[in-house]
């Protein structure tokens, strides 16, 4: 009998379009999960060559130093203005925004919320983790009453500070997008979910259908003080009573 | 060159904007630059380009902005209360050394104010305005083509130093109404490609065009070399009008509208034997710095007139020191000065020689 030499077959490699530059996220934080999900979507679409990255002001500030592709820089905010603006001038180019709820949710819903209604025919990952990571764990639009954050030491009273904002479902009521979708990361499951779902999203601005949204569902174990796999317990048992997960709309 | 036509000054800008090759406008209603936009609404799509109204003026600055990383000739109008609302983009057009025209066909303020025509935004344009180290450059026409001329130039500058470009009219010249003969327009296609602009990353490393640098040196360099390019700007870019200031004791310091204005004040005076010349800045910034210390040298007064309660004057006085009197005559909240208006401000300073039948 002769002694066969097993084939090595490469199972799991890092994304063409994923450059190698160490992140800049906390340990367990979901941010890092999505990038590497877009830029494995940005392989499996063959877009790498046209795709620009629309990068908000947040944790996520440095996403265009992680994919192999042209990028920009937004103000806090602006984002989906800025993707119109390249989107307009450049149909060709696949343009995508990243923004935490912050930035998508607050301070820019405005360009956000035009956007959507304009139908631009651009790709918008919302990242909603509840908090604004990058100040350092304030109160954000989504975060859960009775949450805690530095600035609602005794929990976010809705007599004080309203209710967290779906702002899926705000964009669903708009005649234009074509894919509005909640998704989230907590286990297996959920993460390939979220990957056909970005796929998608990016798959019909390819064939420019449209405006699409992506909210995800975000863990952020420093401000939340827990450890990453409580946070993920989290979103699985209290988050997605708030924001229900599922397409909202689709009409690709 | 073409025929010649009778065309409003917010329309004429428009009409300017497209034949220097912009082919992307971003705006937002507001009186008096209203007919600006829907020039735009109307002819950006004929000529291939890419218009959209604006949810408010920071969606179509930040909107421009996208535009220009994107590598396109864009361009958005407003006016005084519309264009504080920009400044946070205006500065981070500058951050990232991208070319923008950006017209403030300025009103009445502060705050809400009114629709009358104003230039109390000097500051505002000349000084920065928006947050950091930055500067903008701008310029000032006093006629209707004058404005397209200086449009086009805007363009040109904008794209040669890589910096946002304001023109900055007011009321009276956004709505009235002159004959115009425009350029020939610039075919966008041929014009040079910028090395940065957001193209895919295809045959090349990618682009990436930000303001963001955590490193202080980082920073420091990269603002450094944009302070080399607007001392450049300094010494290439000046443009100023002198009118009858050969002989000239006293001179009238005043830009756009009321320098126009100012013209008519210099004949009135002169008629009277009154030796008045005008310096008329062209670029608020850079500033005529130089040919004002020049008249400083040899005139008694400068008199600045402005609608508004005293800002060029300031840069006035920077130029000329003490070599000469920089007296201020100014109206506010929308008043125009009238020639004669001016003139009689302009007798304070003259004194008459009776012997000699001179004014002097
Ligand atoms: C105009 C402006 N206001 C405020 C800030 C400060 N700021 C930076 S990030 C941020 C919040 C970010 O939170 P979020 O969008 O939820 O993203 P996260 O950091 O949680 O990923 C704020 C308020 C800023 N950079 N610019």
């Amino acid at each position: 009998m002769s002694v066969m030499t097993p084939k090595m077959v490469k199972v799991f490699e890092r994304p063409r379009s994923l450059a190698d530059i160490e992140f800049t996220y906390c340990p367990g934080c979901h941010h890092g999960l999505i990038t590497r999900i877009i830029a494995q979507v940005i392989d499996e679409l063959g877009i790498q060559e046209r795709t620009v990255v629309v990068g908000p002001v947040g944790c996520s500030v440095f996403v265009y130093q992680w994919f192999r592709c042209d990028g920009i820089q937004s103000a806090h905010g602006r984002a989906c203005a800025v993707a119109t603006g390249i989107k307009r001038v450049n149909p060709d180019l696949i343009v995508f925004t990243y923004q935490g709820d912050g930035d998508l949710a607050a301070i820019g819903t405005a360009e956000s919320i035009h956007a959507a209604n304009r139908g631009e025919n651009i790709t918008v990952i919302f990242i909603n983790n509840q908090i604004y990571g990058m100040t350092g764990g304030q109160m954000a639009p989504t975060t859960l009453i009775g949450q805690w954050a530095t600035s609602c030491p005794e929990g976010r009273d809705a007599g004080l500070a309203g209710y967290p904002i779906r702002f899926a479902e705000i964009v669903a009521q708009l005649d234009a997008p074509v894919y509005v979708t909640r998704q989230s990361l907590y286990d297996q499951k959920r993460i390939r979910a979220t990957s056909r779902a970005i796929k998608k999203a990016f798959q019909y601005q390819v064939e420019g259908k449209g405006y699409s949204l992506v909210e995800i569902l975000a863990n952020c174990p420093t401000s939340w003080h827990m450890k990453p796999v409580e946070s993920n317990r989290w979103i699985a048992d209290e988050v997605v009573k708030v924001f229900p997960l599922g397409d909202l709309v689709d009409r690709g | 060159m073409g025929e010649k036509i009778l065309i409003a000054g917010n329309d004429a800008i428009a009409e300017a904007g497209i034949r220097a090759g912009c082919r992307s406008y971003f705006g937002y209603p507001i009186t008096p630059q209203n007919e600006l936009l829907e020039y735009m609404s109307a002819h950006m799509p004929k000529a291939g380009g890419a218009f959209v109204q604006a949810e408010s003026e920071i969606g179509a600055i930040y909107m421009c902005y996208g535009a220009s990383a994107a590598g396109g000739r864009t361009m958005t109008s407003s006016s005084s209360p519309g264009i504080s609302l920009k400044l946070e983009g205006i500065s981070y057009l500058a951050g990232c050394d991208l070319p923008c025209v950006i017209v403030n066909v300025a009103r009445g303020g502060p705050g809400l104010g009114n629709i009358a025509p104003a230039q109390g935004d000097y500051f505002q344009a000349t000084k920065g305005g928006g947050h950091g180290d930055y500067r903008m450059v701008v310029l000032a026409p006093a006629t209707i083509p004058e404005a397209t001329e200086l449009t086009m130039l805007a363009f040109d500058l904008a794209d040669k130093y890589w910096t946002p470009v304001l023109v900055l009219v007011d009321g009276v010249l956004g709505q009235m109404m002159e004959p115009v003969e425009f350029c020939e327009p610039v075919d966008p296609t041929t014009l040079p490609l910028k090395p940065w602009a957001l193209t895919g990353a295809q045959g090349r490393p990618r682009n990436i065009v930000t303001s963001f640098f955590l490193d202080p040196h980082e920073l420091s360099e990269i603002n450094l070399k944009r302070q080399d390019r607007y001392r450049r700007i300094e010494a290439q870019e000046v443009r100023y009008e002198e009118f009858e200031t050969g002989d000239a004791t006293i001179v009238i310091a005043a830009y756009g509208t009321v320098a126009r204005i100012a013209k008519t004040t210099v004949k009135l005076a002169r008629n009277e034997g009154i030796k008045l010349g005008l310096l008329r800045p062209i670029t608020l910034w850079p500033f005529p710095y130089a040919p004002f210390r020049a008249l400083s040298n040899r005139v008694k007064t400068i008199l600045t007139v402005e609608m508004s309660a005293g800002q060029m004057v300031e840069d006035v006085r920077l130029a000329v020191a003490e070599r000469a009197e920089t007296p201020f005559y100014g109206e506010l909240g929308g008043i125009v000065p009238t020639p004669r208006g001016i003139l009689r401000e302009v007798r304070k300073y003259v004194s008459y020689d009776a012997e000699n039948g001179q004014s002097f």
